[in-house]
């Protein structure tokens, strides 16, 4: 018998199960994947983003081993009997097990669903599972150059520094309290010599030579204050500044919407929904997102959110008008240079038929260069129009930042989404 | 009463008040406890007492009690499991976990009260520890000294696997091998004791050798005819196998050299776990009576005061309830109730026999108990230990009877109950009940068609005319994968053939039920 070692173990990670519950969800993918699917269809927009519970056939995740089946022979001893005697003979209960029951039983007598196996999923596994294998084009670029950037902020004062970078303030205000402290009891004895002058002065004896040693001390005194440095090197006081990362991954996404007469609520639902999935996406991807609505008729306007998805307008389309208000807030705002630019069109199709040529040039000439990824999704089951064809000839030119898709209802949204944003390697094959 | 507090004070040296827990107050229980099982002659392991959260506690049941194993997803979902059954409240977490090793590793809640602790430190850090350093199953089946070695072995050496033959490949092999895995142990020869760091180095050669020895068994140089007619006429293997994994390891004709020894693995731990298995009754049993006889000891002492030994009698007395066998609680025998109640009964017999008791127990009855005691933990299982000390007195308190349940009649029968005609049968019929080979199917590796299609053969025989549950296909498939050709699985009773399984299935006989 030896000593016993106590450990404290709590502050262990708790997670020892993580890599085997990863194994599991990886096992059964295919259906979380498809529990997943339906939940983004069926749940409503502000609610896309939490855990699921997800439920699989307790028959998929069996664990076969050889087991005893019903029949035969078995005899068991139970205890508490009460008025049995050896002999007695017994009903059978209708389909029921004897004594104790043989293997596990497939179903479950007590009422609680043993046929389906339930777990959660917590948010974050969620939109992975919603996400799996989409990757935003062009992420890489921006995120390979600069994913941290640093920027220098106050950090307090020190002692050290250039002398750029003095402060005038904190630097006198040291001097000044170390002079106090330092001249303090000459001061004193000053003021002490000063009232002997005074009362010798005013005597009407003759103090002449008093008076002499008095204020030589005295002088002597006040030199000695004057040789106390008025300001010395310790007394310098440096601004301070550290080093802090700053998200450089800020994107921007603009909405542009059609809200003309021609985009009923059902256009609109569906254009929101695609809007959600974009902003849940780079949300996880970029630390820092701007979202900016753009909603346009025959005119454009930045609205908010509110405005944006629930306000009503009439009206015909000029669909260059949101393109326009879109470049202008890119030069005033957000410079291609420090924000990772998003946009996702959504319409109805219908355009005024000689803007849209309009419209390609504006994309062509100032608002593809700068953007990371452009999407339009067209929200029709009828037939093109111009602006569809007119967008098409531009996908051929910008392969990466531009796509365009047709959604004709709500299920499709998912599966539209997932092919704009599909990996590069898929994408390409 | 206040007054009545403080004069006990002066008589006492109580090591806690409250419920509240400490580290030295642990320590100090510890100390206590040591000294009282140092008295009783419990000869345990080094201790080595962990402290958890209920987090970790989760993470421990997951891994079936192994400090570190290796990855799968089967531990996933017994983790998803427990965690929901935790959370929704229908699962209580147990105290103590306590692994077999040395030092002998305990894991204590944090959140136990002070009385909790000292129940635990006493039931496993006393208990369980001295019956695995004492029972013999565990001393000839388990080396504690080196099994976290080993299980550290495994885990790193399943990971390296996976590395180079990726995931699946090797979840494959794992989940073949747990199909299998309680019949994975020799039951009869002692197997050589596992040592992670021998492991390591063996393991090349032995990836080398193995694979040499199944080519040797599989070469197919043309055979002369005399001597085929002698070979159609040999089973191979000459006697059945009852260890379906060890055969496979080293005989399956195309696993590769890695599939082989995750097999081995399995194995390995399958047979660490199997005295467990064994030894239910008798270990918690044991533990029990520990915990019992240790708290009651520090109560006589004075050592803890009136509200601590209420305390834990409450919780004593909740952990060996037996419901009866109608109640809605009744899951089978309770192995804490009917332990507890054999060794406090073996020490009854020992300091006061009764008549009865001196004509059943003519060896023991009237002898120093302890020693006694000591003996029974040493040199029984579950079965044995049933058939040699479970006393009229016990069958009686448990009002045990016998119920037969046969098919092909239209009713149960009980066939002994707590009468002086049938102690001796009920005893046999519930010592029939702990034997592992009536538990599970009784199947072996029959045969296997050298010359032929490869084919494995297996043999089930059954106990009692009990068939084979719908599962068995399911398994099959499993061997088919490990064995890699046809595989065969007959149920012959009496030297006829009750039922077939087919892997991959035959289509033309249809088995008939």
């Amino acid at each position: 018998m030896g000593l016993t070692h106590i450990i404290d173990r709590r502050l262990n990670g708790k997670n020892k199960s993580a890599v085997n519950r990863e194994r599991f969800l990886r096992r059964y993918r295919e259906h979380i994947k498809k529990a997943v699917s339906d939940a983004v269809g069926k749940r409503s927009i502000t609610d896309i983003d939490r855990g699921e519970s997800i439920s699989i056939p307790s028959k998929d995740l069996d664990e076969p081993v050889f087991h005893s089946g019903q029949g035969g022979v078995r005899e068991t001893v139970n205890p508490g009997n009460k008025e049995f005697s050896t002999g007695d003979h017994l009903e059978r209960p209708p389909g029921g097990q004897g004594g104790q029951g043989s293997g596990q039983g497939e179903a479950s007598d007590s009422g609680e669903g043993i046929d389906e196996f339930v777990f959660q999923i917590s948010q974050d596994e969620f939109l992975d599972f919603m996400f799996e294998d989409l990757e935003l084009p062009n992420l890489v670029k921006k995120q390979l150059k600069d994913t941290t950037t640093f920027k220098y902020v106050r950090a307090g004062y020190s002692n050290q520094g250039n002398p750029a970078k003095i402060n005038i303030v904190r630097s006198l205000q040291k001097a000044y309290g170390r002079r106090l402290a330092l001249t303090g009891k000459k001061r004193e004895s000053i003021k002490e010599l000063e009232l002997k002058l005074i009362a010798l002065e005013a005597s009407p004896d003759n103090h002449a030579e008093e008076i002499k040693t008095l204020k030589e001390d005295i002088e002597q005194l006040k030199n000695r204050i004057k040789k106390i440095p008025w300001i010395d090197e310790f007394d310098l006081k440096f601004n301070q500044h550290i080093k802090q990362a700053v998200p450089s991954t800020s994107a921007v996404m603009f909405c542009l919407m059609d809200v003309s007469g021609s985009m009923s609520q059902m256009h609109k639902d569906i254009a929101k929904r695609f809007y959600i999935l974009l902003y849940l996406f780079l949300k996880r991807n970029y630390k820092k997102i701007d979202v900016v609505f753009i909603r346009h008729h025959t005119s454009a306007k930045e609205v908010d959110e509110q405005e944006f998805f629930y306000s009503r307008e009439t009206g015909g389309t000029i669909v260059s008008s949101a393109l326009k208000l879109m470049d202008d807030i890119i030069k005033q705002r957000y410079p291609a240079a420090d924000w990772n630019i998003y946009a996702a069109q959504a319409s109805d199709g219908d355009n005024w038929n000689d803007d849209s040529p309009l419209c390609s040039k504006l994309l062509r000439q100032s608002i593809l260069p700068q953007v990371q990824y452009y999407s339009y999704i067209e929200i029709t089951k009828l037939e093109h129009q111009s602006l569809w064809h007119e967008y098409v000839s531009l996908s051929a030119d910008f392969p990466d930042s531009f796509s365009i898709q047709n959604i004709s209802d709500d299920s499709e949204i998912y599966p539209v989404f997932r092919k704009l944003f599909a990996r590069k390697g898929t994408h390409n094959e | 009463m206040n007054s009545q507090n403080m004069s006990k004070k002066d008589k006492n040296n109580y090591i806690s008040s409250g419920s509240e827990w400490s580290f030295e107050l642990i320590e100090k229980y510890d100390e206590a406890i040591a000294k009282i099982a140092k008295e009783y002659k419990l000869d345990t392991y080094r201790n080595q007492i962990e402290i958890i959260s209920s987090e970790q506690m989760l993470d421990a049941y997951s891994s079936v009690g192994m400090p570190l194993g290796y990855h799968h997803w089967s531990f996933g979902k017994q983790f998803l499991n427990s965690e929901r059954n935790y959370k929704r409240g229908q699962m209580g977490l147990a105290y103590e976990i306590v692994i077999n090793s040395d030092p002998c590793i305990a894991y204590l809640m944090e959140e136990n009260t002070m009385m909790m602790q000292a129940l635990v430190l006493a039931h496993a850090a006393y208990g369980h520890n001295s019956f695995f350093k004492g029972n013999y199953l565990f001393t000839t089946w388990t080396d504690a000294s080196a099994i976290i070695d080993y299980l550290l072995f495994a885990k790193n050496y399943i990971s390296k696997c996976e590395e180079r033959h990726g995931i699946d490949e090797v979840e494959k092999i794992l989940d073949s091998c747990h199909s299998l895995m309680n019949y994975g142990v020799d039951r009869y020869k002692r197997p050589a004791p596992i040592s992670a760091e021998e492991e390591s180095k063996r393991q090349a050669e032995r990836e080398h050798y193995m694979q040499q020895q199944v080519n040797e068994l599989w070469r197919t140089i043309p055979i002369n005819p005399d001597s085929q007619s002698e070979i159609l006429t040999t089973r191979f293997p000459d006697e059945p196998q009852e260890n379906l994994l060890y055969f496979i390891e080293k005989n399956a004709p195309l696993l590769e050299p890695w599939q082989r020894e995750v097999i081995r693995i399995v194995r390995k731990i399958a047979q660490y776990f199997y005295p467990q298995r064994q030894t239910q009754v008798m270990n918690e049993g044991w533990a029990t009576f520990w915990h019992y006889t240790i708290m009651n000891t520090l109560y006589d002492r004075k050592l803890v005061d009136d509200g601590f030994i209420m305390e834990f009698l409450t919780s004593h007395t909740a952990v060996t309830y037996q419901p009866p066998f109608d109640s809605k609680w009744y899951s089978g025998i309770n192995p804490y109730t009917l332990g507890f109640a054999m060794y406090q009964d073996i020490r009854r017999i020992c300091e006061s026999p009764t008549e009865e008791d001196k004509q059943w127990f003519p060896d023991i009855a009237g002898s120093d108990w302890l020693e006694t005691l000591h003996f029974a933990m040493r040199n029984f299982k579950d079965e044995s230990f049933i058939l040699q000390y479970l006393s009229p007195k016990v069958i009686r308190d448990l009002k045990l009877f016998s119920i037969k349940d046969d098919d092909q009649k239209d009713h149960y029968e009980i066939t002994g109950i707590h009468n002086e005609n049938s102690y001796r049968y009920v005893r046999e019929q519930l010592s029939q009940q702990y034997n592992l080979s009536m538990k599970e199917p009784n199947i072996q590796v029959w045969d296997v068609d050298l010359r032929g299609d490869r084919s494995l053969t297996l043999r089930h025989i059954p106990n009692q005319r009990v068939p084979l549950a719908d599962s068995t296909e399911d398994v099959l498939k499993h061997v088919h994968r490990l064995w890699g050709f046809d595989v065969h699985l007959f149920s012959v009773d009496d030297g006829e053939t009750v039922a077939q399984y087919h892997c991959p299935p035959i289509k033309t006989e249809e088995p008939s039920e």
